[in-house]
């Protein structure tokens, strides 16, 4: 049973010098509870497919699709205001640089607690206890003290723990995930990881992990999207993708894993793959 | 935040002894003969000069005479007028608030318009809002103000007949000073009128003073408010689903006021100072038209405190304003 | 994108820098609109002796305050109508031209040799030599620029000359700071250590590798500081302080006609209706010229 339905989505920027196409007839379809990873190197439009689907492009962005429809509703036909209904609420997000995401003017408590009391109506007394509850929930330690820290005053994987907090609070049935642990240390990535797989777990949310990282991939998805250039190279659950790779671009990508490594320097997708000339 | 504004307060007193020493040097530094140029075409006397020179100390070594004045400064003296024969502090104090005045009436004016102005054009980038007013903030960059001056008083003054030409308040009405700002005064006295008149008088001088920092402003707060809407927590508060109007008004408008608010508070030292043309033109009897006013009377001892003062008080908006900044931004109050 | 590298000459690629240049300018109508009236200014101030109908100075004591031609009592024979002492309004402001230009030029001029000798050696050199320096050009920078500029004229005595000493003086620490800025940015990049390895002298290091690097931002400067001169320089004259009367210096003639601004609106309007077209034309361009400069503006 799909929550996320999407077909043949193209996304088009307007630029100085023309029209350049992101996303070139994509297919995502994502199941309740499910946890989907769509890979990609960057500029391969993984992250622009998904922030159409949150209505986050900028005024440049022409986003067509046959089919955009949340939970059964199409989201492309629904009004601005219906629509930040579900955005926020049902579907939330998590970006790639913690730090830059939060807002450097306000305490992270504020930045939490707004979205308590607008999204959810909580008063300001219950928002502030709810916000404790949530800190505590993904593991930042002295939540009190923390709600008053500002953003520059905590480490990235603080932030990204805080971000993480800010989507659960409305227990939201999808979570985007953009490059979530990409910014942060390795030590940090894993316990980002793996606080993410237990909150999907605990709150039996859906899913999106977007990320370049194979090694990721492998370690948390039920089913992956792989694309290249704004075009869906191929789609498989996690454990057929890796036995029997089926397009040339996920095996270049499955090789260039740093344990393929041999002698003194890192194998690269294009070691292994060349692009097809432009017909 | 302490170890921020005593930093601050420590780079103060190097620029204003160098403030001291321009203030002091010019006249002396440059050719020619102070007390001639004082005396102007007429020329003094030989005793007249010799006079002259040792009421102002000229025939002591430079040094000396520096270390006098700055001694002098430190208790409060700058100097007597040649002309009026008062010390310079008192005529600086008595003309000060109608500057402050018309600085402040002009700076409101400018930030009450540029703000909403600046953030409207970001918000509608490309429309034809933002362009016509963009358009008509570069003109009024553009604009000299002397001649801005001299066309609304054709027009309201001369054509309408709206407005008073020049001055603070109609000669009708007398009370004494009170605070010096003319706006209070004139209701303290409870004179029917007295306000009205005052209000109308201040209209026409403080919309030509405002048209420069108008423009800058609303060109700042644009580009402040277009960098600011390109961020990630920008994003972050539409992902988080906040209301168009608090993503802008909020998120946004708050880190984008950061370079604005030090934008508006540099002005403001620059309006204090700069009120010169603007006070000419309408005879506002202010600090700016002083100075001129000295100048071309050849005033000496007005022209070098007057200076020293002008530069003192820029300094210390700007040093008010670098604190605001400190005191607006989490991540220097909070370091 | 070809796979083919094509070796450029220096010039072609300088060829290709300046086609780039163009493209983005052009992109800009109020940039270009401002170029047009920018080089209409020129080709006035050049062929003003041919283009005026009238002498600058000439006086014809039978037409006093005559109004512009389309108005009632207007003469064929001066269209923009005449001034108190019967000269003839179009050819002082077509003479007008070449002052604010020569203006502009002169003090444009000063304060960005100054300006930029001065970066370089602080940017250069930095330790105490940049500690004095930078200190002496905050200070001048703490003056508010038009007082500064007018306390200046006092003291050198009333007159155009001094008037664009005094703005030149105040306008040049803005030049000094972007070069030093520039200049140690610059500084600290492979081609000036490349250049340094190479055994290039100080002056040659200077002036020949790292100057031409940082050059947009003082293009950009000293187009801004254009159009502040011809804006101070009319301010000055109108308070007394720059040309003297006769001269037919547009912020000069505002101050002649102050007395007739309720009987002789020309005699006000179009002197400065000349200073604010000729400053908003320039600064059109610079405003042009800082988003074709300046990469990260570029749009993308």
């Amino acid at each position: 049973m799909a929550i996320l339905n999407i077909r043949n989505l193209t996304v088009t920027f307007a630029t100085a010098t023309g029209s350049f196409t992101a996303v070139n007839g994509i297919d995502v379809h994502v199941d309740r509870h499910e946890v989907l990873a769509i890979v990609g190197e960057s500029g391969s439009g993984k992250s622009v497919s998904m922030l159409a689907v949150m209505g986050l492009l900028p005024d440049t962005a022409t986003v067509t699709a046959d089919e955009m429809t949340y939970d059964g509703r199409d989201l492309l036909k629904m009004s601005p205001a219906e629509r930040r209904k579900l955005i926020g609420r049902e579907i939330t997000m998590i970006f790639q640089e913690p730090v830059a995401s939060l807002n450097p003017s306000f305490t992270v408590g504020f930045q939490i607690e707004e979205v308590l009391r607008i999204n959810l109506g909580l008063s300001g007394r219950a928002a502030h206890d709810r916000a404790v509850e949530l800190f505590t929930a993904v593991g930042i330690p002295d939540p009190e003290a923390k709600l008053k820290a500002y953003p520059h005053q905590m480490s990235g994987g603080q932030c990204q723990r805080v971000m993480i907090a800010i989507a659960i609070a409305s227990e939201p049935r999808l979570l985007i995930a953009d490059e979530p642990t990409t910014a942060l240390d390795v030590t940090i990535q894993k316990q980002i990881l793996d606080l993410l797989m237990k909150l999907q777990e605990d709150y039996g949310m859906a899913l999106i992990l977007i990320t370049h990282d194979m090694g990721v991939v492998a370690e948390t998805a039920d089913r992956v999207v792989v694309q290249y250039k704004g075009r869906k190279m191929e789609e498989a659950d996690v454990l057929s993708l890796f036995e029997a790779p089926q397009s040339p671009y996920t095996r270049a990508l499955l090789s260039a894993l740093p344990e393929h490594a041999t002698g003194d320097r890192l194998p690269t997708v294009s070691d292994f793959f060349q692009e097809e000339p432009v017909r | 935040m302490v170890r921020f504004i005593l930093s601050k307060l420590l780079f103060l007193i190097p620029t204003f002894l160098g403030i001291t020493i321009i203030a002091f040097g010019f006249v002396r530094i440059l050719p020619g003969d102070p007390v001639l140029l004082m005396a102007g075409e007429r020329g003094v006397t030989p005793e007249r000069h010799a006079e002259l020179s040792a009421q102002l100390g000229f025939d002591r070594p430079l040094v000396m005479q520096y270390l006098e004045f700055l001694n002098r400064l430190f208790h409060g003296d700058l100097g007597n007028s040649l002309v009026t024969k008062k010390p310079v502090l008192t005529e600086f104090l008595a003309l000060f608030p109608a500057t402050v005045e018309l600085a402040l009436f002009a700076i409101i004016i400018a930030t009450v318009i540029g703000v909403p102005v600046g953030v409207l054009a970001a918000i509608k980038r490309g429309s034809w809002f933002d362009q016509v007013s963009m358009t008509a903030a570069l003109v009024g960059f553009s604009m000299p103000i002397f001649w801005w001056g001299l066309l609304l008083i054709i027009f309201f003054s001369g054509i309408l007949g709206w407005t008073p030409v020049s001055g603070r308040i109609d000669l009708l009405y007398y009370f004494p000073d009170a605070t010096g700002f003319m706006l209070i005064d004139s209701l303290m006295s409870g004179q029917e009128g007295a306000f009205t008149s005052a209000v109308s008088h201040l209209i026409l001088p403080s919309v030509v003073l405002a048209t420069i920092p108008l423009a800058v402003i609303a060109r700042q707060t644009r580009s402040a408010m277009l960098e600011v809407m390109g961020e990630d927590y920008v994003r972050t508060a539409r992902a988080k689903g906040m209301p168009q109007r608090r993503v802008i008004g909020v998120h946004a408008l708050r880190n984008a006021m950061i370079p604005v608010v030090t934008t508006i508070g540099l002005q403001i030292g620059v309006l204090m100072a700069g009120a010169i043309l603007t006070e000419t033109i309408f005879s506002w009897p202010g600090i700016g038209k002083w100075m001129i006013d000295s100048i071309s009377r050849r005033d000496y001892p007005v022209v070098q405190s007057g200076l020293l003062l002008i530069a003192g008080m820029v300094m210390v908006v700007n040093l008010l304003v670098d604190l605001t900044y400190g005191l607006i931004n989490p991540r220097i109050r909070a370091s | 994108m070809s796979d083919t590298t094509v070796k450029l000459s220096d010039a072609a690629i300088r060829r290709r820098m300046l086609a780039e240049f163009w493209f983005y300018f052009s992109q800009n109508r109020g940039a270009v609109a401002g170029l047009v009236v920018f080089a209409l200014l020129v080709v006035v101030a050049i062929f003003a002796p041919l283009l005026a109908p009238h002498g600058a100075a000439t006086q014809y004591r039978d037409a006093l305050l005559l109004p512009p031609v389309w108005q009632e009592g207007g003469n064929s024979r001066f269209l923009l109508g005449t001034d108190a002492v019967g000269r003839d309004m179009l050819s002082r402001l077509i003479y007008g031209a070449q002052y604010s230009l020569f203006i502009g030029i002169v003090v444009v001029s000063i304060a960005l040799v100054g300006g930029i000798i001065i970066g370089l050696v602080a940017g250069f050199f930095r330790g105490w030599v940049d500690a004095i320096i930078m200190r002496v050009m905050d200070l001048i920078l703490a003056f508010p620029s038009l007082l500064l500029a007018l306390v200046l004229v006092a003291v050198l005595g009333p007159g155009l000359t001094n008037a664009m000493i005094a703005i030149a003086i105040v306008y040049q620490p803005h030049f000094a700071r972007l070069t030093r800025a520039a200049v140690m940015g610059e500084m600290e990049r492979e081609y000036v250590t490349a250049a340094r390895v190479a055994g290039a002298g100080n002056m040659r290091l200077m002036f020949k590798t790292i100057l031409p690097n940082c050059l947009a931002p003082l293009i950009v400067q000293a187009t801004l500081s254009f159009s502040s001169a011809v804006l101070d320089s009319a301010a000055l004259g109108f308070l007394g302080m720059g040309a003297q009367p006769p001269t037919p210096e547009w912020g000069t003639m505002l101050a002649e006609a102050r007395e007739f601004i309720l009987r002789a609106w020309w005699v006000v309007t179009f002197p400065g209706l000349a200073i604010l077209t000729s400053v908003l034309a320039i600064n059109l361009m610079g405003d042009g010229l800082r988003d074709a400069l300046d990469p990260k503006l570029k749009r993308s």
